[in-house]
């Protein structure tokens, strides 16, 4: 299991040069000057717009960039950005933010949709089943700022059980109402999901041997039905948690969150390179992490899966 | 009312009230179009410590039948009408509280394919410990070893930490039946509990479960398909058809003495009871000499196949980078005659399927020659192995997974004239219509999936694409495991007469012997990995050298009852 661990933590490297490379290189690519557009409509002096360009390396080609890019990472200094700001520093401001997020919404979509996927899947064509299928559907249709502005309005402002807006106030309480919009559209894929492995399991021989056994109900359902069934929900949670990890642009937009969507948003907006690889950076050490996290998590679901061969 | 004095009746003559009655039961399943009945009318009683069979073909009822009687039919099925008397206790109406109670404690059950009925995610051990549990019995660590070692599991107290996955086919038998019988039932339902296991294993399992349901004093409703099993375990057999029960009696006299047409037909095409070699000819009616034993007089010494010294050595990882061999094939050698049948015999794992897969070129071999037609196999270029092809034709055991599903049955048969470029689209057409004819399908097939046909029908599309390139070689690895008694003699009887009437070549792999008396001239009997007795199939048969062939002929289920040969 450890050698398993320890080749999947070295195939992180390639990876990681990989996506670094690619979307340094697209950030390069990009068309209009990043330095004109600090100024605005003001024409800053010449001496100037060249002094910043060598100061952020803006003159040099693309290689020795990303070279420097790199010698930066691996001794810990992510160099600043274009408004002077360490960027290490912004990258611990909004990272926590967005993994508090993230970790709210999976947890809903993990609780919700596992627990209303197993019930409409034991009874399927029943009416719980078909209701919330129909449910399921509306809330995969309807576009997630759709949803995230109703909620906005109704939860937020004519309700006001929560704060309409996260701001600065970013913790547990006010990210549950952007949690529960960001959460909703996976937990239908979720609910899905276990429905149809819940219906396919319960058919197993398996299933009907445990029950011939004499076990009740309840514990059919808990011990040949449930575990069976996570299978293949939990791969699908583990993809998604890197996802939301990745910060969601449109809901941290709406309500305002401070997290990694919107940092990486308004960097891109200003072509700063260094910032945007940066988040990549951490991004790509989440996906791995949490695949891995999925992997070992599959092998105590399933034990005929091991990696050690 | 009258129904309950019958009950009475039966009770005073004996003295000892039946265990298990079945009376009048219909079972009625919901499906897409309509409501269907598998079970009408069916009639079944079962005393205190008697094993009473179901035989018959699948869809028959006899499955339904039993899982009625435990109360576990599908979500569609309800029983439609009758009783299902459990110590006079009617259990087709019981609540399903009271079923829970009964199940595992009164009514135990061991169920057909071991392979997918223990969970895989949980250890057997607590496989066995939630059974004790449920029905509140003591269940320590000591009393699951105990209940394990029952069935005949070596070192159980190891064993129960072990996952399915880690367990053979006989082992995880062995489980489900320490399962079925931890909890001491009166009533034990054992639903085909060996056929997918190999004879000898079969043997072993089912003496078993003889001895520990004597001891227990246990009643078995046994299912199988095979009657020379049921004849040889049970005391009573009740044969269904159609959902009904079509005929019930004493094992012994219902077999000499079938009266029903269908039971007279199951007699018959038994492979465990006919003797002797399928004549094709014989069965269309034709008396001509020569198409009558085109095995008995063959070209003199014309070996299409011959296999010299094949080995077949498999690398198998042991972990840090170490390996260990392991032949899977050593040492075998044989010949083949051109327009006789050879079959291959073994148990799984003996490498009679490896043996198959070289003589295909799927698999190269280690060491050793094949030489077909004189040419030795291992020395074709690409084109000339393109061309071996042709030749040399597979059948496979599942016709279920060698068809794509979405082909249709004329692109399936079409394909191998495609890839060999064979004629033109009208041509082509032709043939498959011809094909057709030959297996005996109507040319409407055609345009049909394989999801809508019959496993006997999907084997029969098999053939007809094997025979699609003329070949001369067909290879049959297990092709008639997978279907019932009377489908699987139908489509013996169609090699035979196709082999009669084309001169074929087969090489048949298969774990049956029942099914090698019948089709075989040459028989090869392999035993991990090595070929141990070959012969005609007469002498194998009446007089076996070997003590592993001796064991296989042996566990062939009713090899030993003896019934008059107008009969076999």
């Amino acid at each position: 299991m450890l050698r398993f661990i320890l080749r999947r933590l070295l195939q992180v490297i390639p990876v990681f040069l990989g996506t670094t490379l690619l979307v340094y290189y697209m950030v390069f690519a990009l068309p209009g000057d990043p330095i004109a557009a600090l100024f605005g409509d003001r024409q800053p002096p010449q001496a100037v717009i060249d002094t910043l360009r060598s100061q952020y390396h803006l003159d040099e080609p693309f290689w020795v960039q990303y070279g420097l890019f790199l010698k930066n990472l691996f001794t810990f200094n992510l160099g600043n950005d274009f408004t002077g700001q360490p960027i290490a520093a912004s990258l611990a401001r909004v990272f926590p933010v967005t993994a508090m997020l993230a970790i709210e919404a999976l947890a809903i979509q993990a609780i919700f949709g596992v627990a209303f996927g197993v019930f409409a899947g034991l009874r399927r064509g029943g009416w719980f089943d078909s209701t919330v299928l129909v449910a399921s559907l509306v809330v995969i249709a309807v576009p997630t700022f759709v949803l995230g502005f109703v909620f906005q309005l109704v939860f937020g402002v004519q309700l006001g059980w929560a704060k309409p807006t996260v701001g600065a106030t970013a913790n547990w309480g006010t990210l549950l109402l952007p949690a529960v919009v960001l959460g909703l559209v996976s937990f239908a894929y979720v609910l899905r999901l276990t429905r149809a492995s819940v219906s396919e399991n319960m058919n197993a021989d398996y299933v009907r041997t445990a029950t011939a056994k004499g076990l009740s109900r309840p514990r059919v359902v808990m011990g040949h039905i449930l575990r069976n069934s996570l299978i293949p929900v939990v791969t699908y949670l583990g993809a998604n948690l890197g996802a939301l990890m990745g910060g969601a642009i449109v809901t941290e937009g709406i309500f305002n969150v401070p997290g990694v969507g919107n940092k990486l948003y308004q960097a891109v907006l200003r072509s700063e390179g260094p910032t945007i690889v940066s988040i990549v950076s951490v991004l790509v050490l989440v996906f791995v992490v949490a695949n891995l996290l999925v992997d070992l998590l599959y092998a105590w679901l399933d034990p005929r899966i091991r990696y050690d061969q | 009312m009258t129904s309950l004095d019958i009950h009475i009746d039966e009770a005073d003559s004996t003295g000892i009230k039946p265990l298990l009655e079945i009376r009048d039961l219909a079972i009625t399943f919901k499906t897409g179009g309509g409501d269907v009945q598998a079970v009408r009318n069916a009639h079944l009683t079962i005393m205190p410590g008697e094993t009473v069979a179901i035989v018959g073909e699948s869809g028959s009822g006899k499955s339904t039948t039993a899982l009625a009687a435990i109360g576990l039919l599908p979500n569609n099925g309800r029983v439609s009408g009758g009783q299902i008397l459990l110590n006079g206790e009617d259990i087709a109406v019981a609540s399903e509280r009271r079923m829970i109670e009964l199940r595992g404690n009164s009514i135990g059950m061991v169920p057909q394919d071991p392979m997918s009925n223990l969970n895989p995610v949980w250890k057997i051990g607590q496989q066995v410990r939630e059974t004790l549990k449920a029905n509140g019995r003591p269940s320590g660590p000591d009393d699951v070893a105990k209940v394990l070692s029952q069935a005949g599991l070596p070192d159980a107290h190891r064993r129960a930490k072990q996952y399915p996955h880690e367990f053979s086919g006989g082992m995880r038998q062995r489980a489900l039946i320490s399962i079925g019988l931890s909890c001491q039932p009166r009533l034990l339902i054992a639903d085909e509990p060996t056929s997918a296991l190999d004879v000898t294993v079969q043997r072993q399992i089912l003496d078993h479960l003889e001895t520990m349901t004597k001891d227990l004093g246990t009643s078995v409703l046994l299912i199988t398909h095979d009657l020379g099993l049921a004849a040889e375990r049970a005391d009573k057999v009740v044969v269904m058809y159609q959902g009904r029960v079509v005929e019930s009696g004493p094992s012994l006299e219902l077999l000499r003495n079938p009266q029903h047409p269908y039971t007279r037909r199951l007699v018959e095409s038994a492979p465990s009871l006919a003797s002797r070699r399928i004549q094709a000819a014989k069965e269309q009616g034709i008396e001509t000499s020569d198409l009558l034993a085109p095995a008995a007089e063959p070209v003199a010494a014309d070996h299409i196949l011959k296999i010299q010294d094949l080995r077949k050595v498999y690398k198998l990882r042991q972990g840090m980078g170490k390996s260990s061999d392991f032949a899977a094939v050593d040492g075998v050698s044989f010949d083949v005659m051109r327009g006789t049948t050879t079959a291959i015999v073994g148990e799984s794992g003996s490498g009679k399927s490896t043996v198959a897969k070289m003589v295909l070129q799927l698999e190269k071999p280690t060491d050793g020659k094949i030489l077909f037609d004189g040419v030795d196999t291992s020395l074709l270029k690409a084109r000339e192995l393109f061309k071996f092809r042709r030749r040399v034709q597979p059948i496979f055991q599942d016709p279920y997974g060698s068809l794509d599903p979405m082909y249709n049955i004329f692109r399936t048969i079409e394909e191998p004239l495609r890839v060999h470029k064979i004629g033109d689209a009208a041509s082509r057409e032709k043939k498959v219509r011809e094909l057709l004819d030959q297996v005996a399908l109507p040319q409407s097939t055609m345009q049909r999936y394989p999801n809508e046909l019959s496993g006997g029908q999907r084997q029969r599309i098999a053939i007809a694409r094997a025979l699609a390139l003329d070949p001369e070689v067909i290879i049959c690895d297990e092709a008639v495991s997978a279907l019932d008694v009377l489908v699987q003699a139908q489509v013996l009887n169609l090699l035979a007469e196709l082999q009669a009437n084309l001169g074929l070549t087969y090489l048949f792999i298969t774990h049956d012997l029942a099914v090698v008396r019948q089709i075989a001239d040459h028989v090869c009997v392999m035993e991990k990995g090595k070929l141990v007795e070959t012969g005609s199939t007469d002498s194998v048969f009446e007089s076996p050298q070997q003590d592993y062939t001796k064991a296989l002929l042996n566990a062939i289920p009713g090899a030993k009852l003896m019934l008059p040969p107008e009969v076999a």
